[in-house]
């Protein structure tokens, strides 16, 4: 059995070198905690795709790793804080191809779409909280959009 | 061709007319984007007409290197050179469906042996016999 202390993380977000550590930290955590190769790869894509906008459009921040427990088992939560700009319209933030830089804008979509849970705290002006996590051994969440 | 301690390093070898790019291991955004420079100079200085990017090394494709490999496809084609991407891992490539990156005009291959067969076919397309048809 996997411990908690191995897996907890505050992981700052600052550089292209800390994406790395992001990944590398996902990674081993998800797989700590029994995910499949094809369930860690997601959650190390969404992971990626989250602490880069943290980076690129809050102007950095922080990954905090906490492994979670319900009912029907095992999960990983990943929280993407940053006290940037935040997202003033966040129906089209998430939608598949926008972005306000010079991105594919697929990120925050995407990474929606690679995880069980997702939510976004964001005020304008003091910055956005994004929120992830996926459970082992779970089948992908009904999709609601179309 | 680019190490840094800790994270992936990207060497380059010339084969005749094709160059091969081999992805290995966590890159960081900033290699690949040299490497995305300095592929199109060498193209052009080596005067190669293909380009094989192995990623079987690569545990992720996010959008930013999802757009790397499609924009150094892109500027291949542009001074005339093929480019086939190699090698990648099928948990990449089911997480990228679902990211939504369907990378159109990048042409992948099983692997580098695949790839350079593919690249030492005529360019002129053809939907016969053991040509791979282009999709749209
Ligand atoms: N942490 C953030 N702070 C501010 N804006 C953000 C943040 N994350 C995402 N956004 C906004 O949402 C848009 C879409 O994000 P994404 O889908 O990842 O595309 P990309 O990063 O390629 O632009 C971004 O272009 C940006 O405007
Ligand atoms: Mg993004």
């Amino acid at each position: 059995m996997s411990t908690a202390s191995e897996i907890e993380a505050c992981l700052p977000i600052r550089s292209d070198m800390d994406l790395v550590w992001v990944r590398q930290h996902v990674r081993q955590a998800a797989a700590l905690l029994g995910f499949g190769l094809v369930d860690q790869t997601k959650l190390v894509t969404a992971a990626s795709e989250l602490a880069r906008n943290t980076l690129v459009h809050g102007g950095g921040g922080q990954m905090d790793v906490a492994p979670v427990t319900a009912g029907f088992g095992r999960g990983l939560r990943l929280t993407f804080s940053d006290s940037g700009p935040g997202i003033a319209d966040l129906d089209r933030a998430l939608s598949d191809g926008y972005t306000s830089g010079d991105g594919l804008g697929m990120g925050l979509g995407g990474a929606r779409r690679l995880v069980h849970e997702f939510e976004v705290e964001s005020t304008e002006g003091a910055g956005t909280t994004v929120r992830v996590t996926s459970w082992v051994n779970r089948p992908p969440r009904v999709r609601e959009e179309g | 061709m680019y190490p840094r301690p800790g994270a992936g390093h990207v060497p380059v070898l010339r084969l005749g007319d094709i160059l091969l790019v081999t992805l290995q291991g966590d890159l960081y955004d900033s290699t690949a984007q040299q490497l995305q420079q300095d592929l199109s100079e060498t193209i052009v200085s080596a005067g190669v007409t293909g380009v094989v990017i192995d990623i079987s090394g690569v545990e992720i494709v996010d959008s930013f290197l999802g757009r790397v490999l499609a924009e150094i496809a892109a500027q291949a084609s542009l001074l005339a050179a093929r480019t086939v991407v190699a090698g990648m891992r099928p948990a990449v490539a089911i997480t990228l469906v679902e990211l939504g990156l369907t990378l159109p005009g990048l042409r992948t291959a099983l692997d580098t042996q695949a790839a350079m067969a593919l690249l030492e076919q005529p360019v002129v397309l053809s939907h016969a016999g053991g040509t791979r048809r282009e999709r749209a």
